[in-house]
């Protein structure tokens, strides 16, 4: 007893940490497996191993018209969002103009705002306006509410700037526009990259503010919603797991980059 | 950009320059010439202004008023990178995302130079530090930091180098090393130096005229060897060197010297070596000056008697004495141990000597302590 008191204190961490990461994983482990379900219909039962839902990814009708259109919003509304998000965030840490303070609470708005009463508000608003709902009335909803996590990534990272790199830069007979393209952009840079990694993910995986404005497109999210109640395809599954993975190599390179960085040249 | 860097030469005038944050004046009515050519230093304490006077002259800063000329041009309002001047900076401020080499380069680069290499790597050699060229800043020590700050305005060779504190993070030996290099290469060059520093060591080493600043003002300027043979306030007294200042009373003038009532005693000072503008006086005389014996002796010259040993500390070259006067001051006095004569010892009863001519004279109403407070000469 005493023995296995010692060793359960010296591995108290690894087991609290394995434990962790059981809980962190099995959901995506679950989707990973079902994604190699010979399914019919609906893919709740496990039914037997096959490729073919890797090998033909779009087979369910829909499906990939669904992706198709969230990867398009998602690149629009990030392209968007991440412009304006970055000039948003520069006028506020650099620019001492009248209403700074009020502007910096209001951007906070949108992420406290809960979305269901957003997306509502959104789809009257579009209403009135005589908008009809689809494509790029979700792309204006996505950018709306993916600015405020640019301005803040973005803004963090500006804070972090010495202002005397950019001082030394003019001193180096750098003007304005070279001090801002040679020195305040590449250190600027990762936290854009960071902010417009974030926009993508909101975007891509938004449902509740989609749902109110999409008219009759289809995301990935509104799609794997409907289809839930009648039987997702494991094709759905297939593609969360690639989208899990395309991630996760964003943020082993985006490390490993990083690493190369500090170390060598 | 380069036009700029190539037209305005000349000195570098500050006239009646004054930055004010708030109600504080961080320079206060600066007027200042710095001869084309010249290896010009800015001595004074943490705060005083220094680097704000730098900043201004760069163009990173604003004066509240006042004018910055380089020759016949004014370059008040210019922006910074049209100004034909490099700042080496206190924190160094490399580029982090940049290497080394791009470092170096960057201000050749942005004048168009299209072949950077040679010049680069030249100036990578000066500072000893060419196997460093491919790192990132964040990969070099502060003192190898703070000589590619160094390389980086160099390499430009601006008609005007402002260098704030670029020596502070080196060991002394690579300091004493560098403070020749930049010697060389301000003479070879032929360029102007503005040299912000604290430590009066080097001040004096490498400077061909000293500023003493004060909050925000100019105390007193000239060689260092005026500076320090005649200062003429008790703060550059203090702060450049140590030394003794007596209050005292101007009690008789005899042809060129004055003499000075000391508490009773009588010593003299002369007439050209003394600013006190009424009777009243602040007598100095440096510690290594005075001859210190017992009392005993007779003396020439200069002497004061009735002083008790307090406090002896022996340092090899020399020895340092704390003497108490019979009107409670403890004065100063460094005895060079060339004699063969052992130290005296603490409890002794002593006389203090020295010839008039080293003695000089302050203005009687100032405070004798200023300056003495400050002086890094003990932590540098
Ligand atoms: N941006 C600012 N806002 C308000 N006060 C400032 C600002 N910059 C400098 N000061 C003040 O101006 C005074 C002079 O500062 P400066 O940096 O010129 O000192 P310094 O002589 O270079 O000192 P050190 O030797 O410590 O570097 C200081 O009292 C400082 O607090
Ligand atoms: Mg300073």
């Amino acid at each position: 007893m005493k023995k296995f008191n010692r060793w359960f204190g010296k591995n108290l961490i690894r087991i609290y940490a394995v434990m962790g990461f059981t809980y962190l994983f099995i959901p995506i482990v679950y989707t990973f497996v079902f994604s190699f379900n010979d399914y019919v219909r609906s893919n709740l039962v496990w039914r037997g191993f096959t490729f073919d839902n890797w090998t033909d990814p779009c087979a369910p009708l829909d499906i990939c018209p669904a992706l198709g259109n969230s990867i398009k919003i998602g690149l629009i509304a990030t392209a968007g969002a991440t412009l304006l998000g970055t000039l948003i965030a520069f006028a506020l840490a650099r620019y001492a103009f009248k209403g700074r303070g009020i502007v910096n609470t209001l951007i906070f708005l949108p992420m406290a705002t809960p979305e269901l009463v957003l997306g509502a508000s959104l789809l009257t608003m579009f209403l009135d306006l005589g908008f009809n709902p689809g494509f790029w009335t979700i792309v204006i909803a996505h950018v709306m509410f993916c600015i405020s996590f640019v301005v803040v990534t973005v803004k963090a990272r500006i804070a972090s700037l010495d202002p005397r790199l950019e001082q030394a830069a003019m001193d180096l007979y750098a003007n304005e526009a070279e001090t801002f393209r040679r020195v305040t952009l590449p250190l600027v840079a990762p936290g854009i990259a960071g902010g417009a990694l974030l926009a993508f993910s909101l975007s891509f995986d938004d449902f509740i503010i989609t749902n109110f404005n999409s008219g009759t497109t289809i995301t990935f999210p509104l799609y794997v919603y409907t289809h839930a109640e009648r039987g997702l395809p494991a094709q759905a599954n297939v593609i969360g797991v690639s989208m899990f993975l395309l991630a996760l190599f964003v943020v082993l390179a985006g490390q490993f980059v990083g690493r190369k960085r500090k170390v060598s040249a | 950009m380069s036009d700029a860097s190539t037209s305005a030469k000349g000195d570098l005038q500050l006239r009646n320059i004054t930055k004010t944050y708030g109600d504080f004046n961080a320079v206060d009515d600066l007027t200042l010439t710095i001869p084309e050519g010249s290896f010009f230093a800015l001595l004074g304490p943490s705060g005083c202004g220094k680097t704000t006077t730098l900043r201004m002259i760069a163009g990173l800063e604003e004066p509240t008023a006042g004018t910055i000329h380089v020759g016949s041009t004014e370059i008040t309002d210019m922006k910074p990178y049209r100004r034909p001047v490099n700042t080496v900076f206190q924190n160094y401020a490399l580029f982090p995302h940049l290497s080394i080499f791009e470092n170096v380069a960057f201000g050749l680069r942005r004048r168009g130079i299209k072949d950077v290499k040679e010049q680069v790597d030249k100036v990578l050699q000066l500072v000893e530090l060419p196997h460093l060229a491919e790192r990132k800043p964040t990969q070099l020590s502060g003192g190898q930091q703070q000589r590619i700050a160094v390389a980086r305005a160099i390499v430009n060779r601006p008609a005007l180098l402002l260098l704030d504190e670029p020596l502070g993070a080196l060991d002394l030996k690579l300091r004493r090393q560098m403070q020749i290099e930049l010697k060389w290469i301000q003479t070879e060059v032929g360029l102007t130096f503005v040299h912000v520093t604290h430590d009066q060591e080097e001040a004096m080493t490498m400077a061909d005229t000293i500023a003493v600043m004060n909050e925000g003002r100019i105390e007193q300027m000239g060689t260092p060897a005026d500076l320090y043979d005649n200062p003429q306030t008790a703060f550059v007294a203090n702060f450049l060197g140590q030394s003794n200042l007596i209050k005292g009373n101007v009690v008789a003038t005899d042809g060129d010297s004055h003499t000075v009532d000391l508490f009773g005693q009588k010593v003299k000072v002369n007439k050209n070596r003394s600013v006190a503008r009424d009777s009243s006086i602040l007598f100095g005389i440096r510690p290594e000056k005075i001859r210190i014996q017992e009392n005993s002796h007779t003396n020439s010259g200069c002497v004061l008697e009735g002083g008790t040993i307090v406090d002896v500390s022996y340092i090899g070259v020399s020895t340092q004495y704390q003497v108490e006067m019979p009107w409670g001051q403890e004065l100063m006095v460094f005895e060079q141990n060339d004699d063969g004569i052992p130290p005296l010892a603490k409890g002794d009863s002593v006389k203090l000597s020295w010839e008039p001519v080293f003695s000089f004279g302050l203005n009687g109403h100032e405070d004798a302590s200023a300056g003495s407070e400050v002086n890094p000469t003990e932590d540098e």
